[in-house]
């Protein structure tokens, strides 16, 4: 019983998060501010996306960033060739994304733990170089410029009714609310799959393959539909990505990235989709709040980072999960002991 | 028509042979024995069946189709109908007990991925059936009072009956049963023995390993011993209670 009414509130949960952020443009109109949000909130889908691979699945990928590269290059790609509306761009993005999640996943999935990290962190840096160095279709090191910016299709009544297109601009807002509706759209499905056969399987498959395997789970399937439903996520981050930076270079697609997408999930709680989003909005806004110590921010973070794996290894929220197995162990060594 | 035949199955593990020719059935609602000391074979022939093991020879028969099991995989195996437990637990520690026993509906089940993005009629039917059921099972296997605790809390008597339930989920014709009582006191065993009785009324054979003889013996309708990867002997409790075959084997030569 109460699992069920549990089921019904992840939309009101949902809801009740992210409403309250879409006020935040209301208020303050600093551009600072609601480009830092937008960036976030980018961050947020990555980080929700990774968390299916590595926290549900516990499959270790270290090259995240490629899919989000992907993404931005494919709406790259259709918006300065074909006039690819960003709208239609953005499905195409994810699936084409998600079609290289595929492609990676079929043979490296079969590997476990730090093999599959190896390969997975392979397959970024090659894709990062690939973007680099065919020149003729992504401008190699400089980049694409010129994507173009969402556009939007407002009724209008003078001289009769007609629509009139509308484009993004320079101001953030927009994009800020572009992605908080992506962010809460992405939470409530990936909440619902959670709480599905296939969120159980997955976490089945983290605790022990094996069983999992013997009680009728097809594990490289279900795996392979984490790393689909993964890489979808990280397409249609690095479709806005592309959309509303309007240049991309390689260099936005680095391995740190991959590794700031982990830490995020890390620190949030691992298998926790609440602790992946206040992961991103901790590690996002902190090099900014950390402005003030200039040449030394980066070194403050890293002390932060250190520290909080020390005294709150679990992360912030904790997957309630993991949390649970650290006290299993503790009263364990302390049975040992005694 | 026996519901399992296993015919002549052989597997090697480099130059040892774990099993040599191993043939055996199990008829409808039997609960068979499958005895033998230590490192007869008994776990690999477990492996075998569950398809966690490739067999390098012989066949492997479930049902009145005759459905050949040998080189399919573990999760299209349980599928087919066999279902197991392990000798050591491994029951998923940091899941509550009604989601493992949840998992064993997984390939029961027909949802797909859409139906979880959607919530679509069917995978809510789909739940509450999974969760009603689940529930009944723990019931059945005397820990309804535990659903939401997490698995890893629970008493080693309780994980291991934890695992039979979630090997009941798949609904399956025969329930392989590794060492099911081992390390349980002697009132736990006998309230075991009365549960796998109670699974063979519900029409599932089963075939169990098992050492404690005081367990084995009066619980199965036939025995079969292992030794050294082959069947030396196979009949009656009674009667494989006096083989001097199976008394030589488990006190040596002499």
């Amino acid at each position: 019983m109460e699992r069920i009414s549990l089921k019904k509130s992840n939309l009101f949960k949902v809801a009740t998060v992210f409403l309250p952020l879409a006020l935040i443009p209301l208020f303050d109109h600093n551009p600072y501010h609601l480009d830092l949000f937008t960036t976030v909130g980018i961050y947020a889908l990555l980080a929700m996306g990774l968390n299916v691979v590595v926290g549900f699945a516990g499959l270790l990928n270290l090259g995240y960033a490629a899919f989000f590269a992907i993404g931005a290059y494919t709406y790259a790609l259709l918006s300065l060739h074909w006039h690819c509306p960003f709208w239609l761009g953005l499905p195409i993005a994810g699936l084409v994304s998600m079609f290289f999640g595929f492609l990676i996943g079929m043979p490296s999935i079969r590997v476990r733990g730090d093999y599959l990290a190896i390969t997975t962190l392979g397959f970024g840096e090659i894709v990062r170089i690939a973007f680099n160095n065919l020149d003729a279709w992504t401008g190699g090191p400089n980049g694409l410029l010129g994507i173009a910016r969402p556009k939007l299709w407002v009724p209008s009544f003078e001289g009769g009714l007609h629509f009139e297109t509308w484009s993004f601009s320079v101001n953030p807002a927009p994009y800020g609310y572009l992605v908080l509706g992506l962010v809460a759209g992405t939470a409530c499905l990936l909440l619902r799959l959670s709480d599905s056969k296939f969120g159980r399987a997955l976490v089945a498959i983290r605790e022990d393959e094996l069983a999992a395997s013997c009680m009728g789970i097809p594990t490289l399937k279900v795996k392979l539909y984490a790393f689909g439903v993964s890489s979808f996520i990280a397409g249609i981050a690095g479709c806005v990505f592309a959309a509303k930076q309007t240049i991309i270079t390689p260099d936005s697609f680095d391995f740190v990235l991959s590794v700031l997408i982990l830490a995020m999930v890390v620190l949030g709680g691992l298998g926790n989709l609440w602790g992946a989003v206040l992961g991103a909005a901790v590690l996002g806004t902190l090099p900014e709040l950390l402005r003030e110590f200039a040449d030394y921010r980066m070194l403050v973070f890293g002390l932060i980072m250190i520290l909080m794996m020390i005294f709150r290894p679990q992360g912030i929220l904790g997957g309630q999960l993991i949390q649970r197995e650290l006290d299993v162990r503790h009263k364990e060594s302390a049975d040992g002991a005694s | 028509m026996a519901l399992l035949e296993v015919k002549g199955v052989s597997k090697h593990f480099g130059g040892v042979s774990a099993l040599s020719r191993v043939s055996l059935c199990v008829e409808e609602r039997e609960i068979v024995g499958l005895i033998g000391p230590n490192g007869a074979g008994k776990t690999s022939f477990f492996n075998c069946l569950t398809g966690l093991l490739k067999v390098d020879e012989g066949k492997i028969l479930l049902g009145r189709d005759q459905r050949v099991l040998s080189g399919m995989s573990s999760d299209r195996i349980l599928e087919a109908g066999i279902a197991r437990t392990f000798q050591n637990l491994r029951i998923f520690r940091n899941m509550t007990l009604l989601e493992n026993v949840a998992i064993g509906f997984h390939a029961r089940t027909r949802s797909g991925l859409w139906d979880a993005f959607v919530r679509s009629p069917r995978a809510r039917k789909e739940e509450k059936m999974i969760f009603d059921q689940s529930r009944e099972l723990l019931r059945f296997m005397g820990l309804e009072s535990f659903g939401n605790e997490i698995a890893a809390n629970l008493p080693y008597g309780h994980q291991k009956r934890l695992e039979i339930a979630r090997a009941l989920a798949s609904s399956p014709r025969l329930l392989c049963l590794d060492e099911p009582v081992a390390g349980m006191n002697p009132s736990e065993k006998e309230a075991l023995a009365g549960v796998i009785r109670k699974i063979r009324e519900k029409n599932i054979a089963v075939l169990l390993i098992e050492h404690d003889m005081k367990v084995v013996m009066p619980l199965s309708d036939r025995l079969v011993v292992l030794d050294e990867g082959e069947v030396i002997a196979e009949g009656r409790p009674q009667d494989i209670k006096n083989n001097p075959r199976v008394i030589q084997a488990y006190l040596g030569e002499g």
